[in-house]
């Protein structure tokens, strides 16, 4: 058996090769899914929707059903508003759900499918007095990647749902694409600063539910609508994540949004955005903000977890002093990794999306006053590409989702799993990243790689530290 | 909630009580969440583990990055088909055309990777942005001076069945290219194998112990030269015959090369998988060898399987497979070890397969043709099944609710075909039917 060919050189390629992103869709499914009792509709061919589910149920390891509109070849010569109309009233009466979110494709945007009004034609169709709550997002995998569609979808659910209400005692939190345990950790926060909040989206449950007693059609937990249509009423909104916004307006050079911006300059609801908690600096934000919204001191529980991760960050900072990582994913990610990696004395010698927003390198220099302006970035890359890199940059640990184990496998080095996806292990749904304890587990994971490898690569092998 | 789409209820038949036919063979209903995928899936499927080809999909970035070494299908020498490459179409490609990013990617991939052929899929926007993909391919194939071969996959145009088929269409001008090669006598080709998990090895070394040669397993540890010297064969011997029977019919009319369909999932098929090959090459010592093979497998397994059998006697499965074809060898498979299938369906399967199945399987069972999570949710609790074996969509499903299940997919590890597999088979499904852990969940 050979070994998958890599090349020895660099050189430059229109193809992709082994995509570090994913289509626009999927993340829209992500973002329904954390919806109560929303069922996800990909407007599209059969293949999109099974794919999805299956690379989705492959990390989650949970049922993730997402229906199709299935698309003939009729179909698309003569419109997908006949083929919706009967997935939406199967979806009903299969699911009974309290709502349907529609995501297009490449193949119904480029039939140039006006979702939209499809959705209103068929929900004043009197045959279908049954349908629940309807609402679209444009998502063609020709533009951006998982993210875009994931943060479209938020934006949107905003546009549909929020209402104008007098403000009220409440702030919104915008988690981003962040795992199941990640929005369970972050409630955690909040029920501890005891300040009314709604998180959206949250899959914590719908992606990964307890064992059932009984086979629930649609998983139960998701963000209510009811609290959906209160998020304008809000005072603050906690925006994780800088690379949050979308495109919109189009022609006329356009305004990127997102549903946190939107809130703000729509229902006045003030938004405080920082990056992804990952690492001392970002929580300390983070924390900070919530004690500046709340009005509250930081609860002793965190000052206590903060300290812990200090006295680890002693305890470990040695064994990690200079060693050098290769860091990939979505940009949100990217950034929170380098920002908590430069704090704790570790070289990140690339960082790279398969995004491309244009101001990953500005965040990264901003968050990371060690090493920051001397990352190599890449934005638009692709698994190859960094698998190339690493053959100069000879990095001592990958750190990323499960699709890079190849590439460890190749320089010899550990991969620590974060992010998504996690097809290689279980538990990806559970990993921790966020808030002092999220740092610390991954702080532990990455000090005790770097001592496992060094363990397993002595020819002496030793019991001590 | 409906227990059964009303569209649907054709497609559920249970054995002894049902007056219809069970019907089959149509495009899944929208909106009733399909466990299939699309054309584009289907030729993807049946032509990734060609193993010295370069695999270019032709489209927005989802059909590729989907699709990136999702199979257990293994190659004994290079491994290019386990990288994913794609076009990546944006805004300005599906806007302008994709004919130049198309050309460009294909040149710098051919130069850098320098593969034997190379395949092209079209996704569902090419068909619609009218893009001339086998312009392209001829062009860059003249320039290269490689096959590169347009496999017409765009995901709409039907359903997984003809993406076999647009991947039967590129093969086919592969077969019949290499005159040069003369073929040992015995010489057979294995169709819709996919050597996962190294199972097509064990084939060939049956095949070898009696004294047939394989030219090539086309679709199993594929290389395109062997594919070349295909038509050279005196017999094609056809597994999963959902995606090949296009090729060994086309190979039939144009060579003049019958085929067999087997399977080689348990003990009575795999044993006449070698039977039927020694017969029709009507060679007495080749059917005496074959005997030999089989009593030598079987006084080992038998004993071995003796006590799976004993700690599974009586338990009830649910079957949910791709392929019909496959589903019956499992039924058969299950007896030998005690189980009874109450539930069995497929993706994919026609009116022949499911009439066996019927046959075959007792009284109340329920047979079914393109189900959907729900159905099959209430099918195995209706059931009360003890396991459940399907692939990765079908996994969550029993675990939810607390039933042992067994991976028969293409992402599997262990090879489940062949005498050794029986007993790979026997274990698996011991060990997640009789898993303590099922102690505590409520039934």
């Amino acid at each position: 058996m050979e070994k998958i060919p890599t090349l020895s050189y660099i050189r430059p390629f229109v193809s992709t090769r082994n995509a570090c992103k994913l289509c626009s869709p999927l993340g829209a499914c992500i973002a329904i899914k954390g919806i109560e009792g929303c069922v996800p509709v990909i407007h599209g061919s059969q293949g999109c929707a099974t794919y999805i589910r299956r690379y989705l149920i492959s990390h989650y390891k949970e049922p993730v059903d997402i229906a199709s509109s299935n698309f003939s070849e009729e179909t698309t010569i003569f419109g997908g508003e006949a083929n919706l109309k009967i997935a939406l009233t199967n979806v009903t009466n299969q699911y009974q759900p309290k709502a349907i979110g529609v995501a297009t494709t490449c193949l119904s945007e480029t039939i140039g499918e006006d979702v939209a009004s499809q959705l209103s034609h068929i929900r004043n169709d009197s045959s279908n007095s049954n349908l629940p709550s309807l609402f679209t997002v444009s998502t063609p995998s020709y533009q951006g990647t998982h993210m875009d569609g994931f943060h479209a979808t938020v934006l949107e659910i905003i546009k549909k749902f929020a209402k104008k209400l007098p403000p009220a005692d409440k702030i919104n939190l915008f988690p981003g694409f962040v795992s199941p345990a990640d929005i369970r950790h972050l409630k955690e926060i909040i029920i501890d600063f005891d300040v009314k909040t709604t998180i959206l989206p949250d899959y914590s449950d719908t992606l990964d539910n307890p064992v059932w007693d009984q086979y629930y059609r649609v998983p139960k937990g998701g963000t209510p609508i009811s609290e959906l249509e209160k998020m304008g009423e809000a005072y603050a909104s906690v925006e994780l994540g800088v690379f949050t916004t979308v495109k919109q307006g189009g022609q006329n050079g356009g305004i990127e949004v997102s549903g946190a911006s939107w809130l703000e300059s729509e229902h006045s609801v003030k938004n405080h955005q920082c990056i992804l908690p990952i690492g001392m600096n970002s929580c300390d934000s983070f924390f900070d903000i919530l004690s500046k919204v709340s009005g509250k001191d930081i609860p002793v529980k965190y000052q206590m977890q903060r300290g812990r991760l200090l006295d680890s960050y002693a305890d470990g900072h040695k064994y990690i002093f200079g060693k050098k990582a290769v860091v990939y994913g979505e940009e949100d990610l990217v950034l929170g990794l380098c920002s908590f990696l430069d704090e704790i004395g570790i070289e990140v010698v690339l960082a790279a999306s398969g995004a491309n927003s244009g101001k990953l390198q500005k965040e990264i220099i901003k968050h990371c006053p060690e090493h920051g302006k001397t990352i190599k970035v890449i934005s638009d890359s692709d698994f190859e590409q960094i698998n190339e890199a690493c053959n100069t940059i000879k990095p001592d640990f990958l750190i990323g989702n499960s699709k890079g184990n190849y590439i460890a496998g190749n320089f010899n080095i550990p991969l620590i799993r974060v992010g998504f996806p996690i097809h290689d292990r279980i538990g990806g749904q559970r990993i921790t990243l966020l808030g002092y304890k999220g740092t610390q587990e991954l702080f532990d994971k990455v000090v005790n790689a770097t001592i496992e490898y060094k363990q397993n690569n002595s020819p002496i092998g030793y019991k001590y530290m | 909630m409906e227990r059964i789409i009303k569209e649907r209820s054709t497609q559920v038949h249970t054995i002894g009580t049902s007056v219809h036919d069970l019907d089959c063979e149509k495009k899944s209903l929208a909106g009733s969440v399909s466990q299939r995928a699309c054309v584009f899936c289907g030729s993807r499927v049946v032509l990734y583990p060609i193993a010295d080809a370069l695999h270019l999909i032709h489209g927005p970035i989802g059909c590729a990055a989907y699709t990136w070494d999702i199979r257990g299908a293994l190659s004994s020498g290079p491994q290019l088909h386990r990288l994913s490459f794609s076009t990546d179409l944006r805004e300005r490609d599906v806007v302008f055309g994709g004919e130049p990013k198309l050309y460009t990617a294909l040149t710098e991939l051919i130069e850098a990777y320098q593969p034997k052929a190379a395949f092209v899929y079209s996704t569902c926007i090419v068909g619609v942005i009218g893009d001339d993909v086998e312009a392209v391919c001829r062009k860059v194939s003249a320039e290269q001076k490689i096959d590169v071969l347009p496999v017409m996959a765009e995901g709409f145009k039907g359903t997984k069945k003809d993406g076999y088929k647009a991947a039967c269409d590129a093969l086919s001008k592969l077969v019949g290219t290499d005159n040069e090669f003369q073929a040992p006598p015995f010489s057979i080709n294995i169709l819709g194998d996919f050597n996962l998990a190294g199972e097509l090895w064990m084939l060939k070394e049956y095949y070898e112990k009696i004294g047939v040669n394989i030219i090539t397993g086309l679709t199993g540890d594929g290389r395109i030269n062997e594919i070349r010297q295909a038509h050279k064969a005196s017999i094609n011997v056809v597994q999963c015959s959902g995606s090949m029977m296009h090729l060994a019919k086309e190979m039939e009319e144009k060579y003049g090369i019958p085929f067999i369909k087997v399977s080689y999932f348990g003990i009575e098929d795999m044993a006449d998988a070698l039977y039927e090959v020694a017969g029709f090459f009507k060679n007495d010592e080749m059917l005496e060898k074959a005997r030999n093979l089989v009593s030598e497998e079987i006084k080992t397994l038998l004993p071995a399987l003796a006590p799976f059998k004993e700690k599974l006697q009586g338990k009830k499965a649910a079957i949910y497979v791709g392929g019909a074809f496959k589903a019956i060898s499992l039924v058969k498979a299950l007896r030998l070890i005690g189980m009874k299938t109450v539930m069995v369906g497929s993706q994919t399967g026609n009116k022949d397969d499911y009439n066996l199945l019927k046959k075959l399987c007792d009284e109340g069972t329920i047979i079914v043709d393109d189900s959907n999570p729900n159905e099959l949710s209430e099918f195995v609790k209706e059931k009360g099944v003890d396991l459940f074996i399907g692939g990765v969509k079908e996994r969550p499903i029993a675990y939810k609710l607390g039933i042992g299940f067994c991976d028969h997919n293409h992402e599997r590890k262990e090879a489940l075909a062949g005498f050794e597999g029986m007993l790979n088979f026997a274990n698996e499904v011991y060990a997640s039917v009789t898993s303590p852990v099922w102690k505590f969940f409520k039934r």
